[in-house]
Order: structure tokens, then C-alpha cells, then sequence
């Protein structure tokens, strides 16, 4: 059985034996300020281990166990939250080993998060940076206390090196391990301020390019995924979902699954039917085997290419108001009173995570507790989920981390983890539900499909006086999380996340239109920055040719009052060299703030005109997200960023008919491939600003970069994404 | 009962002879670092070798491998210490790592026939492993470090 322990062992070396020892016993008995109860210095003699804090243990061999409450799903948190907590204990992190965090939200939730353990929306490293920097300063002081008792001198007087503290007046020095002989944690955490913290200028860990600490097991085919698990007596089991949302099985005949050779059970569930059975390739083909009837609902009669009209005349009816998610000053009349208006339309295709690993999970429904293995992005609302399928406390659920083969959004959805632990309740096992990637496609949670109008009014002297941008499309909220929509009464954060334009126009309303779909909806990386972005920063570039300003220098004046932004524009027109005129290709710009980074994209393209397919040749991109934690990592977030972005903006797309996805696999929905990707020049400015998100701050650019290329190449507008060749092709032809 | 060795071993499954090899190898011999992705020949994540040459675990029926020797990335190196497995830790490819022993599988095939291989021989042959994580850059790069570092 691979289990939490087992992932601690494989990332960090720590052997599985020593590993146990030291959590053998321990129990997160929590009181206020998230310190544990004190544990006898025996015991911890015993373990060989001391439990500095409920964050940190040390080792009498020196070494140090951080733990880490995030998913790990490629994000590279499992290195950067331990580096920061590291940092402030001053700790030698050749020493430092990384375990997954119990699932205690109250000591571990996300404070960014409203204290779950959640990872979503790039907010780990912002949303812990407090919280990790105080706990790896705590244990630090609860170790200076220690050596002071023991010498007897004042705590004022003892500093720190990597994993030593050292007292300069007599000379003497201890190391971390030698302290986790003697000392024992105290009853209550040392309180400690802001300024018992370290200077940016003195990390020496924070900053650094740091190897991640998943990669070892990331390439032997250790590193365990939810698909990976395996529990002794489990049974396998493969569900035939109901095609449209809301549909139930009405009539099931599985005569023809139950003869199949290693079928055990059928089990009917709310929204499907399920086939359990001794091995994958048994369950699969039992599930063939079913006839099921199915009710229906509701209609499901939406057909998504037949709606994008009707979107469009929505976006268009401006007398059909929306919601208003941001608003500053009164744009409908600073618009009707302005000298000129200027008027776009764009759109965006639904999209598909396509994750690499298909949904699964295990569970097991016992007597008293249940068991869940599964990559998610949120260890308490699985717990959560898991907890009111069983029928039993969220208390009794033990919750079991595992890598996460892609998440982007997707493993913030939990019905996987419900899947596993009905069936188990039903059969009285252990089950592994696998997805395959078919269901995976068909039962897809998708980004919503848009369309975006965009009004802009200009004064007498050419000057941006009021935006106004009506999105239409289905509230992801609505779908995921409607207490989350009420609370921010109806205002939609994901659906139309990044429409606050942005670049400081007195007058700005952006617009939400609730409307269309039969959609299952998700998060999906970048949320609605990756369209609305798209729109705005097209629609930026279009709006300075009518006005025959250069879009570069019009962004800059835009961005007067902002420094940090001004500063990445400067660097990314100097990395793509972008004056200078090409052969063949053109460069297209696009700027963004995405979650509080700042980020500026230059994208090189050339087209196709017999095909009407694009190439990107090369895309520069230069973001300041604060502190950069671990430099090197968040360069390889912007290539993930990129990818994903391109794959958006050039290839993907899902249509619905009868409210049933229509594509099935990576043939009919593509993604990025080699052949495909750009060479991608990432340059981070790191400024003394509290860390902000990396994980998606890319992909909002890529979108009006690549739109704003080819409008330069070609003098056509591509304002309806994906651009796939036969768009590309329309356009070349209007 | 079909027998074959997997990673130098003998092993025999016993399961239809018409299974994927794919579930063989990771749900009856446990060797879970071949992965499922598309189940469909489409992706790469679950490429073995069989006597040697690159095979979509997936698409490969047990019976096939009746006598040969399939190689898993667990069987690649006693130790992580394939070039290529050099290679990925210093260029940091994986990012979610789903891919990755698939993908090393891959470009394993390609270094043992090319000792040099240019950026474009890399595409042509790496093009069929889809990354969703974006890694590709790096992946050529890595692929070149244990070219020259072998
Ligand atoms: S799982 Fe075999 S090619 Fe995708
Ligand atoms: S590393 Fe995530 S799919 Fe390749």
C-alpha cells in the first residue's frame, strides 16, 4: 500500500522506518496559535525526533522534516512553502527533508483560503508566506531558548547559522541535532513579531534556485499519483456515467457485465451505474456489457456552435443588464457623453482541462473510519465530500495525499473521491475508481464559453475616458460553489476573473451576463483571465490603431501610476528586441496583472496562408511576482504557462450538442505537442514585494499576444478563440 | 498464461491474453511508473520497451510480448543513474511528472540508436508524448545534456 508516509520517504530519502518513528505517537492535539501539546523529552529521545513545532521536527541526526500543506501537482510548492519555512529557521537545507501535512486545516488550512487546505487560484506561497515565515521562526526560537536554558546565558546573545546556534562571546556552538537531545518543546509558541523576522536582504535560502524536491522520484517511477494506489483486497471498478448532467438510470439490465470473467458486482448509483470486478481490464469490459436506460431531468437541448450567435446578440444588447463585477465611476454615461466610441467583440470556445491523469481515487468505507488516496487539490473539501457520502463525521476521515498527475483547476472537484467511497459503502471493500480518458473528456468540467463586447468612449483629445465590457457566459460559481456566489452577491470571480481592466480608466464597468449552457463547470488555470485578458488586451491594441498611438506607448501612459507594471513592459520590449521589423514574422504584446504579478508577453509569429495555420516561433515574457521564492521554478511555471496558453489560444476546444461534449480524446481535442511549442525566454525581476502567484500568470497573455502578431503580419483581427486554421483562414479572407 | 521477463525478470500474467499490457504491468506486477493517459495510442504516458524498441503499453496486447523482455522505467537503472535520468534531474524537467517515465522511455529509445541527435531529430521522434504540463523545452534539453554527458 503506498500511503502519505511512503510519499515522504520516496521525496526526501527519509527511509520509511525513520519515518514512522517519528509520527508513531504524535497526535496534533491543537490549542489556540496551532501549538501541539508538549510531548516528554523521553519520548522524543525515543523517536530520535523533537517536534519543534507542529511545522517542524528535528532530528538527533540533524536532520529537519518540514511539512507541506499544498498539492503538489507540478507547481513546485512542496520545495518553495518548506524553503520559506526553512529560511526563517535558518536551517541547512541540504538537512531539510519535505512531508505532506496531515489533513488539519486548523494547523495547516491556507489563510488565503479562509484556512482550508485548498490549492487553488496561485495562492499557496502568497496565502502561507505569513503563516510559514512565523512557524519557521518559532521553531527557531524555540531552539535559541533551549541552548540559552542550558547555558545559562542570555537568548539575546545566541545567532544562528545554517543548522547551528552559536553563542560568539565564549565561542561555543550546537548543532540543530545536538538541541533535539535535550531540548522539549514548550507549552506555548514564542510570540514573535514582524520584526523578530528576517530582512529580504538576509535570505539566503529564499531566493536561491533550489532543485525541487519531487523531481527525484519523478523519474524512476517512484513518485505515487492516485492512480498509483493500491490497497490489499480493493476492487476495481469503471462507471458509466449519465450523458447529460442531471440524468439518472431509469432501467439497467447487467446480465451481459455480470458474465464477464472477474465482474463481482453491478451498483446503481444517483448518476450512473457501476461495474466492480477483480482487475481494470474486467470492469471495462463489464461496463460495455450494460444496457442502461436513462431519465431524464431535464431537457438538454443546448447546442454550443448553434449558441454562439445567440451570445453575441446578447453581448450587443446592452439594454439586457448583467451583473456588474467591477465597477468604478459610471462608464454607460461617460461612454454616451464621450466624443468617439470605439466597439469590438471577441469570443472564446469552452475548454477542457486534459490534465495527464485521468480521474481516480480509492477509498475505503470501514466500521468507524474512512479511508481516502487521491491527488487533490483540497484535502478538506474531500474530506468533506467524503465524509457526507459515507454518512459519517468529516472527523472520520482519513485522508491520504497523493502527487497529482495535473490538477489546473480539474482536482478542485471532488466527485471522484465521491465515486470511490460509494462504492466502497456498497460493497463493504476497498475500491479504485479509474476514469478512463473518454469519461475523463465526456464528463469534463469545462471553462465556460464567452463572448466579450467591449465599448471604449474617447474624448476630444483621443484620451480613454470609459470602458465598458459585457461578458456573456455561464457562472462557474453558480455551478461549483453557489454559498461562494451569494456571499459575494452573484459576483462571479472566476467566470470573469481579470475583466477589472486595469489600467487606471476613470470610468470602468465590466459586465457579467449570466447566461447559456448545460455545461459542467470548473476552475480552469487562469480562470477567466484567459479570455478576458485575451479580449482586453486585443481590444487595447486595436483601440491605440484608431487613435494612431503606438500600443506599446499608449499602455505606458495607461500604466503612469504604476511602476512594476511599466518596468516588465520595458524589459519584455527590450528582450524581443521589438522595434526591429522581421522577415516573414511579426511580434504581438499583451500586459497583465494576474493574481497581483505582473507580467508583460511578446509572442513571434508567422502564418500560414495556404493552411491558415500559425506558428509561434518565439515568446518573451518578463513578470515581477514579488519575491521570486525560487527563481528558476517560476521560469518554468511561465513555460507551462505558455503551453497552456498557446494550447487555448491555437487548439482547444469542446462543443456540446444536446448538452453531451462531443469530443472524446486527445485526437479530437488537441493540445500542445512538441512540434508545436515556441522557444520561450523568461526573464523574473524579483522586487521587495510580498510573493504573489506564478502559476498562471502567463496564460492570460498568451491569447492577445498571438492575436496582436497576427494582426500586425496580416492586418486581420482573430478575436474568436482557438485561432485554428480554418478561423485563420475566414479572417485572411474578410 | 503468458510469460515474458519485465525488467530482467521472469514473469507470467495471468489474464486474457488480449489484455493491454499496459494494466498487466502496472495493476498485476505493481510496477505503477508506466502510466495510464489515453488508453488510446495518443499520448505516450505509458511507453515501455519490448526487446528494446519504444511500445505504447496501452496498444500492445499481453499475448505479444509471449517470450520478449519488456523494460519499465522502474527497470531502466538500478538507480536513477540512466543519462537520461541525469538529465532530467539537472535540466528539472518533470513539473506534475505524470508524463515523465513515459517520455524517458521515449527518448531512451531515440539515444541508444542516435548518439547526437539535433533539436528537430528530437521533435520528430519525442512529438507522439504529449506533455500537458508544457515541459517540452526543457525535455530537449535534457535529451541533449545526456547526449554530450552520456
Ligand atoms: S496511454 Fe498509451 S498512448 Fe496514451
Ligand atoms: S510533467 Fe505533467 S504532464 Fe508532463
Amino acid at each position: 500500500m503506498r500511503d502519505q508516509e511512503n510519499i515522504g520517504s520516496a521525496v526526501t530519502g527519509v527511509s520509511r522506518r525513520g519515518f514512522m518513528l517519528g509520527t508513531a505517537g504524535l497526535t496534533f492535539a491543537v490549542s489556540v496559535g496551532g501549538w501541539m501539546t508538549a510531548r516528554s523529552a523521553e519520548v522524543a529521545a525515543a523517536s530520535g525526533r523533537m517536534e519543534a513545532t507542529a511545522w517542524v521536527t528535528v532530528g538527533v541526526d540533524n536532520s529537519i522534516t518540514i511539512m507541506q500543506p499544498a498539492a503538489e501537482m507540478g507547481q513546485g510548492v512542496m520545495t518553495s512553502l518548506p524553503m520559506i519555512v526553512a529560511e526563517e529557521l535558518d536551517a541547512d537545507w541540504s538537512k531539510v527533508s519535505v512531508a505532506f501535512a496531515p489533513p488539519n486545516h486548523k494547523v495547516y488550512g491556507n489563510p488565503g483560503f479562509g484556512g482550508f487546505l485548498v490549492t487553488v487560484a496561485s495562492r499557496s506561497t502568497t496565502g502561507y508566506w505569513d503563516t510559514l515565515r512565523m512557524a519557521g521562526a518559532q521553531a527557531r526560537r524555540v531552539l535559541l531558548d533551549a541552548v540559552a536554558h542550558k547555558w545559562d546565558v542570555p537568548v539575546a546573545e545566541l545567532t544562528t547559522g545554517p543548522s547551528v546556534v552559536m553563542h560568539r562571546k565564549s565561542g561555543r556552538k550546537i548543532s540543530y541535532g545536538e538541541i533535539a537531545r535535550f531540548a522539549s518543546p514548550p507549552k506555548e509558541l514564542p510570540k514573535l513579531t514582524e520584526a523578530d523576522l528576517k530582512k529580504p536582504s538576509e535570505f539566503r535560502i529564499i531566493g536561491q534556485d533550489i532543485p525541487r524536491v519531487d523531481i527525484p522520484a519523478k523519474v524512476n517511477g517512484s513518485a505515487s499519483f492516485g492512480m498509483d494506489v493500491q490497497v490489499p483486497g480493493m476492487l476495481y471498478a469503471s462507471i458509466l456515467r449519465a450523458p447529460a448532467e442531471g440524468n439518472a438510470p431509469a432501467k439497467v439490465d447487467d446480465a451481459g457485465a455480470l458474465k464477464v470473467n472477474g465482474v463481482r458486482q453491478v451498483v446503481k448509483l444517483p448518476y450512473g451505474v457501476a461495474v466492480l470486478g477483480d482487475t481494470v481490464e474486467a470492469t471495462r469490459t463489464g461496463r460495455d456489457a450494460l444496457e442502461v436506460g436513462w431519465s431524464a431531468a431535464k431537457d438538454a437541448v443546448f447546442n454550443s456552435e448553434k449558441a454562439v450567435a445567440d451570445y453575441v446578440a446578447k453581448a450587443r444588447d446592452v439594454s439586457q443588464k448583467g451583473v456588474a463585477f467591477h465597477a468604478e465611476g459610471d462608464a454607460p454615461a461617460a461612454n454616451a457623453a464621450a466624443a468617439r466610441r470605439v466597439v469590438r467583440e471577441y469570443f472564446a470556445d469552452y475548454t477542457y482541462h486534459a490534465q495527464m491523469e485521468p480521474m481516480n481515487a480509492t477509498a475505503w468505507v470501514k466500521d468507524d473510519v474512512v479511508e481516502v488516496w487521491a491527488g487533490s487539490q483540497t484535502q478538506s473539501f474531500s474530506a468533506l465530500a467524503a465524509a457526507k457520502a459515507a454518512g459519517v463525521k468529516p472527523g472520520q476521515v482519513r485522508f491520504h495525499m497523493q502527487y497529482l498527475g495535473g490538477g489546473f483547476g480539474r482536482r478542485a472537484q471532488v466527485e471522484y473521491v465521491v465515486d470511490a467511497v460509494l462504492l466502497s459503502k456498497a460493497v463493504g471493500k476497498p475500491v479504485k475508481v479509474i476514469w478512463s480518458r473518454e469519461d475523463d473528456v465526456q464528463f469534463g468540467k469545462l471553462r465556460p464559453m464567452t463572448a466579450h463586447r467591449i465599448e471604449a468612449g474617447l474624448d476630444a483629445d483621443g484620451r480613454l475616458v470609459g470602458w465598458h465590457h459585457r461578458v456573456v457566459g455561464e457562472s462557474v460559481l453558480a455551478y461549483t460553489s453557489p454559498d461562494r456566489l451569494k456571499k459575494a452577491k452573484g459576483k462571479d470571480t472566476l467566470t470573469m476573473a481579470g475583466a477589472e481592466v486595469g489600467y487606471g480608466i476613470p470610468n470602468s464597468l465590466a459586465e457579467h451576463i449570466v447566461d447559456g449552457g448545460a455545461a459542467r463547470l470548473a476552475a480552469w488555470r487562469a480562470i477567466g483571465a484567459g479570455y478576458t485578458k485575451f479580449a482586453i488586451e486585443a481590444f487595447i491594441d486595436d483601440l491605440a490603431r484608431e487613435v494612431g498611438k503606438d500600443a506599446i506607448a499608449l499602455r505606458l501612459e495607461l500604466l503612469e501610476k504604476l511602476p512594476r507594471a511599466r518596468k516588465v513592459i520595458e524589459e519584455v520590449v527590450a528582450m524581443s528586441d521589438y522595434r526591429r521589423k522581421r522577415d516573414g514574422t511579426a511580434l504581438g504584446f499583451a500586459y497583465a496583472e494576474v493574481v497581483h504579478s505582473y507580467a508583460a508577453a511578446v509572442a513571434e509569429v508567422s502564418v500560414d496562408r495556404g493552411t491558415g495555420k500559425i506558428r509561434v516561433h518565439n515568446f518573451w515574457n518578463a513578470v515581477d511576482p514579488g519575491i521570486a521564492v525560487q527563481p528558476q521554478n517560476i521560469v518554468a511555471q511561465a513555460e507551462s504557462n505558455i503551453v497552456y496558453g498557446l494550447g487555448q489560444c491555437l487548439k482547444e476546444r469542446i462543443t456540446l450538442d444536446g448538452g453531451v461534449i462531443q469530443q472524446s480524446n486527445f485526437h479530437d481535442y488537441e493540445v500542445m505537442r512538441m512540434a508545436d511549442v515556441p522557444e520561450i525566454h523568461t526573464k523574473v525581476i524579483s522586487t521587495d514585494n510580498r510573493p504573489t502567484g506564478i502559476g498562471e500568470f502567463a496564460l492570460p497573455l498568451t491569447g492577445g499576444a498571438v492575436s496582436n502578431a497576427v494582426m500586425a503580419l496580416t492586418g486581420k483581427r482573430l478575436s474568436h478563440m482557438p485561432f485554428t486554421p480554418e478561423r485563420v483562414q475566414v479572417a485572411l479572407k474578410a | 498464461m503468458v510469460a515474458f521477463t519485465i525488467n530482467g525478470k521472469r514473469a507470467t500474467a495471468d489474464a486474457d491474453p488480449s489484455t493491454p499490457l499496459l494494466w498487466v504491468v502496472r495493476e498485476h506486477l505493481k510496477l505503477t511508473g508506466t502510466k495510464y493517459g489515453c488508453g488510446a495510442g495518443l499520448c505516450g504516458a505509458c511507453t515501455v520497451h519490448i526487446d528494446g524498441k519504444a511500445a505504447r503499453a496501452c496498444q500492445t496486447a499481453l499475448e505479444q510480448v509471449e517470450g520478449k523482455a519488456v523494460t519499465t522505467i522502474e527497470g531502466l537503472s538500478p538507480d536513477s543513474s540512466h543519462p537520461l535520468q541525469k538529465a532530467w534531474v539537472a535540466e528539472q524537467v518533470p513539473q506534475c511528472g505524470y508524463c515523465q517515465s513515459g517520455q524517458i522511455m521515449k527518448a531512451a529509445e531515440l539515444l541508444a540508436a542516435n548518439g547526437n541527435p539535433s533539436r528537430a531529430d528530437i521533435v520528430s521522434h519525442m512529438n507522439g508524448n504529449i506533455c500537458r504540463c508544457g515541459t517540452y523545452n526543457r525535455i530537449v534539453a535534457a535529451i541533449q545534456r545526456a547526449s554530450k554527458e552520456g
